[in-house]
C-alpha cells in the first residue's frame, strides 16, 4: 500500500488525481476500523493531516467556511454559537479520543445513514465544497448523499471545506443511542429556525438509507409558527411536526432498535426539538 | 520498621508495610495505566509463524469435504490442520469432553473452529486461510433452548442428547403447599458476554523434548495443561504452560479456545507458532453466559412469610456442555434467594443447542436465577402491599438458616442488616441542573427534563464461593525465604491466574503479614508448581490467599525449628524472630545466613457433596456471600432511556483483605450488572450472532456508571482463611434486579427481560 502525503492542497490535488484510487485518510476513524475489520486495503492511502489549508475555519459574511481537517473538538470549543446544531452533533461523536482527530469531512466521506454532523448539515442548508485538479464545485448537501454510504464526490474529488450558514435562530440536534456516550445512533434529529426568512430546517439520521431532511415537517412548522406574535408554540403544532418529522423516515429493525420505535422517538425529539428552539427564540425557557 | 524493645512481651503488632489489610500500589498498576504491561497479544519470537483459525460459517452443518490444497500453495504457508491431525483424543470440555479441537464431519455452532493454518506472517495467513474450500451440506439449526429440553421429538444433536443437566430441588413440601397470595411470572436473561479487553492470544513453543512450552492468557493453567496433553497426546510434563498478561477474563478464559491449535501448529511445524484473535474473532472465540428462561411461582402469607417457591429455570448452553453442569447446579442450588422458604421446589436445565456456546461468566447460574426471584420479591412485595426492602428482611435468611438444599449457612449471614443498611444510605440529592450528562440520554440531548420520572430499587443476591458440589478443590503455594544481598526477601510461586482482580498484590500482602519481610518477590504463574486451581468463582484470595498463608506458616515453623523454638510462640517481623513470651530471638538474617528456608504447602477448603441427583439435597456449597443493592434511576419514560444516578451496595466480605482492590471488585461487578440490566447482550438469531463487535455489543462506559456509595461489613467467616469471603462476583448478581426494579418503579412496567431494551418501555 502506498502512503502519499502532500503538504499543500494543490499536491493533494494532483495525488488523487493521479491516483484516483487512493484513499483519503483524515482522522482515519472510520477508515482505521474499516481496514481492522477486514475490508481490503486500498492501493494507496492519501493522508491530508500535513495540508496546512485544510486545519481552521474562516468566516466569510454569512458562512462559516469549515476546513476538512478541522476536528469535532474544533467545532465544540470554536463554533458552538455559530454552529450550534453541529456544535451539540460534535460534542455527541465518540469518546474525546475520537472527538480530536475526527473531522466532518470525513463523516461526509463515509456518508454513513448515521453519520452525526449530517443532520445538522441538512436541517442549517450547508454546502460541500469539493475540488479536483478540474476546479472547485459546490455541491448542495441536500444533493451529497446518493445511498447508503454513497456520495456525490467524483474519483478525483477531495472534499476541501463545508459552508455552513451562521446560525440565524436557535438550532437543536438530539440523539438517541442505547448508552450514554461511544455510542451509533438509533436515531437523530437536528431543527433549525431562521426567524428572518420564517423557515425552518430539519434534518433526520439513522433513520433511512441516507440521512434526509423531513420536507413537509419544515413546510408545516415554517407555515403555522407563530412569527410575527412571537406567541406560544401550540402543543398540537408540535406534535404534528414531530409526527411528520417521523413519516419522513424509512426506518428498518436492526440490531440497535426496531423501526417503529425509531419512528416513534423520532416523533418525540422532533417535536422536542421544535420546542426548545421555539422557547429560546422567543425567551422562555429552553 | 521494629522499633520496640526487645524485651516487650506485649502482643506484637505486625508493623512491615503492606500486609493484609492495606491497599499497596499494585505491581502491575502503573504499567497498566501506562500502556506498558505486556499482555498476551504483546508475546512475539522473532521467527514465529502466525496461526489463524478457519471457522463454520453455519450454525449447523455436515462437513462432507475440505480441500485445504489452495492454501498449502500460498507461498510462506507451513502447516493448514484439520481434525485429522490431532494426534490425541479429538474432543475437550471442562467436565464433559464433547467438544472437537477441530469439527469432525458436522459443526454445531457459528464459529466453529473447522481448520487451524500457520503463515510467515498474519496478513499471508489470513489470505491462506481464505483458500481453504470447505463443503457444507446446511442442516436445519437447534435454536430454542426450551424445546431442546422438553420437546423429545426434537433429535438431539450429540449422541448422548440435548439435555446436560437436569438437577431438582425439594425441600418441605412444595406439591401441597399453598398460600394467600400467589405471583406467578415468566422471566428472560439475554446471552451477555465477558467482553474482555484483551483478546485471546498465545504463543506455543516447540521443545527439543518433543514437548511444547506455551504462553497462554487463561485463568486455570492446570486444567488448560490437562486438556491440551490429552489432545496432543503427550504427557503432561512435556506441555509447560507458562501464563501470560491476561485482560480481563470474567469466565471466558476458563474454557480452552486456541490452546490446542497453536501447540498443535508448533509442534507440526517445528516453529513458534503465535496466534491472536480479533475483535470479531473474539466473539466468536469464547463461551458466554447461559442465556436463560425461568418461570417463577412464588406464595406468601398475607402478612408476608414466604410459603412455597416453585420454579422451572432452563439455561442454554448452546453447542457445547463447558461448564453448563456447574451453572444448573448453581441456579438450582440458588434458585430460591437467600430467603427463608419452607417449601421449594426447582427444575434447572442446562441444554446444548446449536446457539454459542456458554460456559462461566462471572456469577455464573446465580445471576440468572436472581434476577428471577428479585423479580418476584418485587412482585410479591406489591401485591401484599409491603415494602420491598420490609418483606425481603421479613424473609432473609441468617446464620443457622437452611438453603433449600438443607444445607446449613454456619457462618455470619446479615442479610437483614445489609437491606436496612441499604434501604438507610442517604438518598443524593434532587437533581439540581439540567447538565445533560445528568439526564437519560447524556450528552445526546434527549430530553430537557421532559418524561423524566425517578425510581428506586433493590436486589439482592446470593452467590456460592469456591467449587462446589464435592470438587476436589484446592491451591498450591511455594514459599521461599532467603538473604538477597544480606536482607531477608520472601519469593512466592503459585500457577494462580492474575487476570487483573489484584491477586498479584495479596500474594505479597499475606507473606509481608506472616513472614514480616517488606521484599518479596511474585514469580511468574506456571505449571512447575503444582495446581491453583482457577480463577473463578471468587475463589482465589480464599484458596491460593490460604496456600500462601499455609506456605508462609510452614516456613515460619521452620525457621522456628532452626532457632529451636516451636512454631506457636515464634513470629517473623520487622527483619526479627520474635517470641511472644520473650522477645527478640534473633535476627532473621542470621537464621537465613546458612540457606534458604523454602516450604510448599497445598490447602484445600473444607469438603462438600454434590447435589442428590433427584432432591437435590446435600451441603454443596463451601462458603456463601451477600450483597445487597439500592439503585436510583431516572427514566426518560417517552424516549425508554435510563439514567442511572447512584447505585449503593452493602456487601459483607468477611475480611477486608485490600481496601482498593475490594472496591474495585465491587464497582466492576456493579457495572457488569448495569450492562446486564440495560445494554449487554449477544443478539443471536437463527443460531447467528448479529453484533460481534463493541460497535453494537455495548457495555456501560464511564457516562453510563454513576457514582457508588459502598458500605463493606467484616463479620469473620470461622471457616476461611483471615475470616475473608469471596467479594467478586456477589455484586454482579444484585445490581442487575435492583436496576431493574427502579426502573420498573419509574415507568409501572412489568419488564420481564433483561436487558431492558428502549423499546420495551416506549412498548414499540
Ligand atoms: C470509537 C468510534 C466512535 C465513533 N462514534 C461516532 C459517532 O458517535 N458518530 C459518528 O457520526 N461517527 C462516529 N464514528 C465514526 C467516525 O469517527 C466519523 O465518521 C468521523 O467523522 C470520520 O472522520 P475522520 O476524519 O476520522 O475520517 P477518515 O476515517 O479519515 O475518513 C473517512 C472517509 O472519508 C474519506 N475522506 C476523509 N477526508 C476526506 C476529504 N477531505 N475528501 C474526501 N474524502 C475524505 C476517507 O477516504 C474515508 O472514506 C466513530 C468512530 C469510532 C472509531
Amino acid at each position: 500500500m502506498d502512503f502519499l502525503r502532500p503538504t499543500t492542497w494543490a499536491d493533494a490535488l494532483s495525488a488523487k488525481a493521479e491516483h484516483p484510487d487512493a484513499m483519503p485518510i483524515a482522522g482515519g476513524t472510520d477508515l482505521m476500523v474499516g481496514l481492522n475489520f477486514g475490508q481490503p486495503p486500498p492501493p494507496a492511502l492519501l493522508d491530508l493531516t500535513a495540508v496546512g489549508e485544510l486545519a481552521g475555519w474562516d468566516r466569510d459574511d454569512g458562512t462559516i467556511r469549515i476546513g476538512a481537517g478541522v476536528t469535532y473538538s474544533q467545532i465544540i470549543a470554536e463554533l458552538a454559537r455559530e454552529c450550534p446544531a453541529l456544535a451539540v452533533a460534535s460534542r455527541t461523536v465518540g469518546s474525546p479520543q475520537i472527538r480530536n482527530r475526527a473531522t466532518v469531512a470525513g463523516n461526509l466521506g463515509t456518508a454513513s445513514p448515521a453519520g452525526d454532523a449530517h443532520p445538522p448539515l441538512l436541517a442549517t442548508g450547508a454546502l460541500v465544497e469539493a475540488s479536483s485538479v478540474r476546479g472547485t464545485r459546490v455541491i448542495d448537501i441536500d444533493d451529497f448523499f446518493l445511498g447508503v454510504k454513497r456520495n456525490a464526490l467524483a474519483p478525483d474529488e477531495l472534499i476541501r471545506a463545508v459552508r455552513v450558514p451562521v446560525a440565524a435562530g436557535p438550532q437543536q440536534f438530539a440523539k438517541i443511542g442505547t448508552r450514554n456516550a461511544m455510542v451509533i445512533a438509533v436515531c437523530t434529529v437536528a431543527v433549525a429556525l431562521d426567524p428572518v426568512r420564517r423557515s425552518v430546517g430539519t434534518g433526520i439520521g439513522s433513520a433511512a438509507p441516507t440521512p434526509r431532511r423531513a420536507v413537509e415537517a419544515e413546510a408545516l412548522a415554517a407555515a403555522n409558527l407563530p412569527w410575527s406574535s412571537g406567541g406560544a408554540l401550540a402543543e398540537d403544532l408540535a406534535r404534528d411536526f414531530g409526527n411528520r418529522v417521523a413519516a419522513a423516515a424509512s426506518p428498518i429493525d436492526d440490531v440497535r432498535g426496531t423501526a417503529a420505535y425509531r419512528r416513534h422517538s423520532l416523533a418525540v425529539l422532533a417535536r422536542r426539538a421544535l420546542q426548545w428552539t421555539w422557547a429560546e427564540m422567543t425567551g422562555g425557557p429552553r | 520498621m521494629v522499633s520496640r524493645s526487645t524485651h516487650d512481651h506485649k502482643p506484637l503488632i505486625y508493623e512491615v508495610r503492606g500486609g493484609v489489610g492495606e491497599s499497596p500500589v499494585r505491581p502491575d498498576g502503573t504499567l497498566k495505566v501506562k500502556g506498558e504491561f505486556a499482555y498476551a497479544s504483546d508475546l512475539w519470537l522473532d521467527d514465529a509463524l502466525f496461526g489463524v483459525t478457519l471457522r463454520s460459517p453455519h450454525p449447523r452443518a455436515r462437513i462432507t469435504g475440505i480441500d485445504i490444497s489452495g492454501a498449502l500453495e500460498i507461498p510462506g504457508v507451513y502447516a493448514v490442520l484439520t481434525h485429522a491431525d490431532v494426534p490425541g483424543t479429538k474432543h475437550y470440555g471442562l467436565d464433559h469432553s464433547d467438544q472437537p479441537v477441530l469439527a469432525i464431519d458436522e459443526v454445531r455452532y457459528e464459529g466453529e473452529p473447522v481448520a487451524v493454518l500457520a503463515a510467515t506472517d498474519p496478513h499471508t495467513a489470513r489470505r491462506a486461510v481464505g483458500r481453504i474450500v470447505v463443503s457444507y451440506e446446511e442442516l436445519e439449526p437447534l435454536t430454542d433452548a426450551r424445546q431442546a429440553v422438553f420437546d423429545s421429538s426434537v433429535p438431539p444433536i450429540h449422541p448422548d442428547g440435548n439435555v446436560v443437566r437436569n438437577q431438582p430441588i425439594r425441600h418441605g413440601d412444595p406439591d401441597t403447599a399453598t398460600a394467600e397470595v400467589v405471583v406467578t411470572a415468566e422471566y428472560e436473561v439475554g446471552m451477555q458476554d465477558q467482553a474482555f479487553l484483551g483478546p485471546e492470544s498465545g504463543l506455543a513453543v516447540p521443545a527439543a523434548d518433543g514437548g511444547v512450552d506455551l504462553y497462554i492468557a487463561t485463568q486455570w493453567l492446570h486444567v488448560d495443561r490437562s486438556q491440551i496433553a490429552a489432545c496432543l497426546g503427550l504427557p503432561e510434563e512435556k506441555v509447560r504452560l507458562t501464563l501470560a498478561g491476561v485482560g480481563g477474563a470474567f469466565g471466558a478464559r476458563e474454557d480452552l479456545s486456541m490452546q490446542v491449535h497453536a501447540c498443535l501448529l508448533a509442534l507440526h511445524t517445528g516453529r513458534p507458532v503465535r496466534m491472536m484473535y480479533g475483535r470479531e474473532e473474539s466473539f466468536f472465540g469464547h463461551v458466554h453466559r447461559h442465556p436463560a428462561w425461568m418461570r417463577y411461582e412464588h406464595g406468601a402469607t398475607r402478612d408476608g412469610k414466604l410459603v412455597y417457591v416453585k420454579a422451572t429455570i432452563v439455561l442454554d448452553g448452546g453447542a457445547y456442555a463447558s461448564t453448563t453442569k456447574a451453572v444448573v447446579g448453581n441456579a438450582a442450588s440458588l434458585g430460591a434467594g437467600p430467603y427463608e422458604v419452607p417449601h421449594v421446589s426447582i427444575d434447572a436445565y442446562g441444554a446444548r443447542t446449536n446457539n454459542p456456546p456458554c460456559g462461566a461468566m462471572r456469577g455464573f447460574g446465580a445471576v440468572q436465577a436472581c434476577f428471577g426471584y428479585e423479580s418476584q420479591m418485587d412482585a410479591l412485595a406489591e401485591k401484599l402491599g409491603l415494602d420491598p426492602v420490609e418483606f425481603r428482611a421479613r424473609n432473609a435468611v441468617s446464620q443457622g438458616s437452611y438453603l433449600p438444599t438443607g444445607q446449613v449457612i454456619d457462618s455470619p449471614a446479615p442479610l437483614a442488616e445489609m437491606l436496612r443498611k441499604a434501604a438507610a444510605t442517604p438518598m443524593p440529592a434532587a437533581r439540581s441542573t439540567m447538565e445533560l450528562g445528568e439526564l437519560p440520554g447524556g450528552y445526546g440531548n434527549t430530553t430537557h427534563g421532559e418524561g423524566v420520572r425517578r425510581g428506586v430499587g433493590f436486589g439482592v443476591g446470593i452467590k456460592n464461593i469456591c467449587f462446589s458440589e464435592g470438587f476436589d478443590d484446592y491451591s498450591t503455594a511455594t514459599v521461599r525465604l532467603e538473604l538477597v544481598a544480606g536482607e531477608p526477601v520472601a519469593t512466592v510461586h503459585t500457577a494462580a491466574a492474575e487476570v487483573g482482580q489484584g491477586l498479584v498484590t495479596l500474594q505479597g500482602q499475606i507473606v509481608r503479614t506472616e513472614l514480616g519481610v517488606e521484599a518479596v518477590t511474585i514469580r511468574p504463574a506456571d505449571t512447575s508448581v503444582g495446581s491453583a486451581g482457577s480463577t473463578s468463582a471468587s475463589r482465589q484470595s480464599y484458596m491460593s490467599g490460604g496456600a500462601v498463608k499455609a506456605a508462609c506458616e510452614a516456613v515460619r515453623a521452620q525457621v522456628a525449628t532452626l532457632v529451636g523454638r516451636a512454631e506457636p510462640d515464634i513470629q517473623l517481623t520487622g527483619g526479627k524472630v520474635v517470641s511472644a513470651t520473650t522477645g527478640v530471638v534473633a535476627d532473621l538474617a542470621d537464621v537465613l545466613a546458612d540457606g534458604a528456608v523454602e516450604e510448599t504447602a497445598v490447602f484445600r477448603h473444607r469438603p462438600t457433596v454434590p447435589l442428590d441427583p433427584f432432591t437435590g439435597q446435600g451441603d454443596s456449597h463451601v462458603q456463601l456471600a451477600l450483597c445487597v443493592h439500592r439503585a436510583i434511576v431516572d427514566v426518560d419514560v417517552e424516549l425508554g432511556l435510563v439514567k442511572v444516578v447512584e447505585l449503593a451496595a452493602v456487601q459483607d466480605v468477611g475480611r477486608i483483605m485490600n481496601r482498593e482492590s475490594l472496591e474495585g471488585q465491587i464497582h466492576g461487578g456493579t457495572a457488569q450488572g448495569l450492562g446486564l440490566a440495560l445494554m449487554e447482550e449477544i443478539q443471536v438469531t437463527d443460531g447467528r450472532i448479529r453484533n460481534p463487535s463493541f460497535t453494537d455489543y455495548l457495555i456501560p462506559t464511564i457516562l453510563d456508571m454513576p457514582p457508588m456509595r459502598l458500605e463493606i461489613l467484616e463479620y469473620a467467616d470461622p471457616h476461611a482463611p483471615y475470616g475473608l469471603r469471596g467479594a467478586g462476583e456477589p455484586p454482579t448478581l444484585s445490581s442487575t434486579p435492583a436496576i431493574v426494579a427502579a426502573v420498573r418503579a419509574a415507568t409501572g412496567l412489568p419488564l420481564r427481560r433483561i436487558p431492558i431494551r428502549p423499546e420495551h418501555i416506549t412498548q414499540q
